[in-house]
Order: C-alpha cells, then structure tokens, then sequence
C-alpha cells in the first residue's frame, strides 16, 4: 500500500470577536490513523479542518497527502474539494432534505452502486430507515447517515467536525462506536474535532492539542494528559454563587461547569480570599472516594 | 379565425408565456451568480436588475423604443445585418417584457438560493460533485417554493403590464393588442362591456396565481432544511 502520510503545515489569519489570531499549524497524520483535534472553541479547529478539506483557503503553507500537494502556496496549487478523496462530516450533518436516507448515500458515490450503499446502510442500523427523509430522523439517525454518506465515496481521508456536539450524552456513547466502526470498515486516515475530553479517550490514537492557533501538544491522550487533567484526585471547578456564614464555618453554594448545584464548607482560613462569582477548584483525594454506578 | 376578444386573450397568454420561459433560462444562472458571488461590482448589478421596479414603465419603454429606432446602433444594427425592425412588433414587446420583468424572477429565486444552508453546497462538494451537479441535484430541488413563486409572479407580473407594451409595441390588434391595452382601447371607446370582459379576466388570474403562491408560501413555513 503506497505510503499516504498527510503533511500539514498552514498558516492562516483569522478574524473572530476577541481581535486576529493567527493559525499556524504543523502536523502530520500517519495513514490510517484516528486522530482526534482538541481544544476551546475558536481555536481554529474548525478552520483547520475546512482547509484540509478545500472549503477553506489557508493564507500560506502547503498540505500534501503522500506524494500528492493539496495545496501549495508557493507554487499556486489548490486543489478543490472535489478534487480531494475525502469524506467530510458536518457538526450539523448537512443532509440533503430534498434525498431520502438511500439518496443522500448514492449521491455521495463516485460510480452508483447499490449494493454498496445497501451495505453502508446496514452496518449504520439504518434499514429500517432507508426511504425515510432526512427532517424525519432523529439527531443520532443524522449522524450515522452522514456518516454512511462521507463513507460512500470510500475516501482516504474522513474529517469529522466536532459530529456529536449536538447530541446528548446518552446517544454520545453508541455513536463514538460507529466512528470507530466507520474508521475500521474503510482504515480511511480520520481526523475529528472535539472538545470533549471522554470522546478524545474513547477515539483517539493521537491527539493534536490547539489553544490559540497552535499546536500545544501531540501525543498519545494518556500523555498529553496525564500531567494536569488526569491525576490521583476528583475534581470540580464552578463558581461560587453564595457564601453563607454557619457557626464556626461557612457554606458554600457552587454551579459547576455542568450546571450542577454544589455545596461545600470551608473554614476561615479558606475563604478569606473568596468572594461571591469566584471560580474555585473543589478536589478530593484518590483515597477512599465515595463511588456509585449511575443509571442511565 | 377567432374573434378580436380570444386573439388578444391568445396573444397576453403567449407573451407572459415567452417572456417567462426567457427568464427562467436567464434567471437562473443570474441568481445564483447574484446570490453567491462576491465580487465588487455586486451592487451595481443588483441596482440594474431592480430598477424596474422603482422606474416608470415609460422611462424603460422609451429607452427601449429608442434602441430600437433604426436610427440607433443596435436599431441599426438589427436591421442592416438581420432585416428585423422591433418597434411595434411581438418580437419588440417580448424583449422590453423580458427587460422589464427581470427583478419579478431574480429576486424571489436569488432569496431561494441564499436561504439554503452553504453547507450543503459544500457537503456536496466534498462529496466529489460538481458546481453545476451541485445546482441541479442540491440547490434547485431545495428552491422550489421560491421557483414557483418566482413563476408565478413573473407570469402574473407579465399578464398585467400596460406602460412599457404601450410603449413599444402601440396597440396593433394580433401584433401587440395584449389584454391590459385592450381594456384601456375598450373604455377610451366607450365600450364598457367589453372592457369588463377583459378586466375580470385579469383580475381571476391574478387571484388564483398570488393565491397559489401564498399557499405554496405557507407549506414552505413547515418546510425546513436538515
């Protein structure tokens, strides 16, 4: 199998609501790989996947996938989408409303070929749905359908733009599956944009960690975060909403990044620098946690 | 040989007819050039292609009557090399109809095309399809409510006109004789009858046309992109 190492390295100024931020970007992506974007929102994930895709033109760089230039700016080669072998997932799935759930993936094919659609759909669980029109499908339904229809044009490379973000979290766990049934059926190189830490675990071969345009981190997720996030304690951040004095303590009323309701007590010698809308950390040790299995 | 009545019941017919055909063809490709395009001189296209609607039909019908002067370059023009002569013809009425008639097409069709979702165009185009598979198999099939009112109002529009036929084309029974002309004809002449015949006429097919927009308008509220 010919080597198709995708060799990334673009540079892009972005304009967002915090000013200019310039996305410079050098990666590479081995063949076959699942490799997971993470990072804020406005970071330029998003971006970087459009580049690679050509729906988005970088300022300078250059994008080669083996030994074939995508994209060259010093020597004027842009290649369009269509020209690209790639498979592209939108955070909103982009379904075509006018094709039923079989139309949308025959579209997507180079050549008709109906056997091969039929067998998308069924490795999606998707039979039952394969006249049903697109604004008559659940959002996991979506997702798989636009999964199936990236895949039908059997492409090199699978860009999957944060595909579950619209999701809850129930429905996130069956479907991480399917992009990990859809990266073994094809072994397409697959590169997809998250910001959420189980789907990195769950996913990734390899993270590229961006803040702020620029690649902080490239590793295995266990490396790239064992340091800060991962560590032998459980963690809470949020902000305190009320501060209540007791008899020789004081109760603390904290909403978490999760919109969860928290109370804790501390004593003098910890709130003196507290106010009401602080941020804090609540962490206990790894040692003897209370743990229970929740229900879904 | 019909009666003076069905010929310019015939003839009003035919012209909306042509003159949406025409448009269509044209439209199209305009739109979705206006819609999505970016380039500078935008504003000026779009200002030329709505000045039908703030002009007098007399301002245009008179420039137009002009061009058509065998006096004029493409007057001229038409009839040394071709040996046509516009002024008062069909042929005549057809372009200054098709001229006069263009933002009653473009508009409803450019706020079709834009309305769709730029991801599905491009989802399209990473899907391997090309611009203009794009444009039959995605973007037309997604426009249809505003194709059809775009139709619709165009028709409508053309059945209606008065100032710029009157213009260019006179009042030539089977020429240029369409039905708004004819009622004016009729009440100059006293002839109220006939001028009723003609008017109500107009006046049900602008009702059952603006009708049927309306209800395929109303569809389209239910109607969304996934």
């Amino acid at each position: 199998m010919e080597n198709r190492v995708i060799e990334i390295n673009v540079q892009k100024k972005l304009v967002s609501a915090h000013g200019t931020m310039l996305l410079h970007i050098k990666a590479s992506i081995c063949q076959g790989e699942l490799a997971v974007l993470f990072g804020e929102s406005g970071a330029g994930k998003t971006t970087l996947l459009r580049m690679i895709a050509g729906l988005t033109s970088p300022d300078s760089g250059v994008i080669k996938v083996g030994d074939s230039i995508w994209f060259h700016s010093d020597v004027n080669i842009n290649k369009t989408p269509q020209q690209r072998n790639i498979g592209f997932v939108f955070q909103d799935y982009a379904l075509f409303p006018n094709m039923s759930v079989y139309e949308n993936i025959i579209f997507g094919q180079k050549q008709k070929n109906k056997a091969h659609a039929l067998d998308l759909i069924n490795k999606f669980g998707l039979a039952e749905f394969t006249h049903r029109m697109p604004e008559k499908l659940s959002g996991g339904q979506k997702q798989r359908v636009a999964l199936a229809r990236a895949l039908a044009r059997k492409p090199d490379f699978l860009l999957l733009d944060e595909p579950l973000s619209a999701l809850d979290s129930n429905f996130r766990t069956s479907l991480q599956n399917e992009i990990l049934k859809a990266h073994s059926i094809t072994n397409a190189t697959t590169l997809l944009v998250s910001h959420d830490l189980t789907e990195v675990f769950r996913l990734a071969q390899k993270v590229i960690k961006i803040e702020n345009g620029k690649i902080t981190a490239i590793g295995k997720p266990d490396d790239i975060f064992l340091n800060n996030q991962i560590s032998g304690k459980v963690q809470i951040t949020g902000n305190i909403v009320k501060i209540q004095k007791q008899d020789t303590f004081y109760l603390l009323t904290v909403v978490t990044g999760m919109n969860q309701i928290v109370k804790v007590t501390a004593y003098d010698n910890e709130i003196h620098d507290l106010a009401e809308g602080d941020k804090i950390m609540v962490f206990s040790k790894a040692f003897n946690p209370l743990i229970m299995k929740v229900q879904n | 040989m019909p009666t003076p009545f069905i010929e310019t019941l015939i003839l009003t017919a035919k012209l909306a007819t042509y003159t949406t055909c025409i448009l269509l063809i044209v439209g199209l490709p305009l739109s979705y050039f206006m819609a999505y395009s970016r380039f500078r001189l935008k504003p000026v296209l779009e200002a030329l292609v709505s000045m039908p609607l703030v002009l007098p039909p007399s301002v245009i019908g008179y420039y137009i009557l002009v061009a058509y002067s065998p006096n004029h370059w493409f007057g001229g023009f038409l009839d040394t090399v071709f040996d046509v002569r516009l002024a008062f013809t069909f042929e005549g009425i057809l372009i200054a109809s098709v001229v006069f008639s263009v933002p009653f097409m473009v508009q409803p069709l450019i706020n079709g095309f834009r309305a769709i979702p730029q991801n599905l165009r491009e989802a399209s185009y990473t899907l391997g399809k090309s611009k203009t598979a794009t444009f039959f198999r995605v973007l037309l099939p997604n426009i249809k409510p505003s194709l059809v009112t775009a139709i619709a109002l165009t028709f409508a529009h053309c059945i209606g006109e008065f100032g710029i036929i009157l213009m260019v084309g006179g009042n030539m029974p089977g020429e240029t004789r369409v039905a708004s002309i004819a009622i004016y004809d009729e009440v100059q002449a006293l002839n109220f009858e006939a001028a009723n015949q003609y008017a109500l006429i107009l006046f049900l097919i602008s009702f059952i046309v603006l009708t049927l927009i309306y209800t395929i308008n109303r569809k389209q509220n239910s109607w969304r992109i996934v």
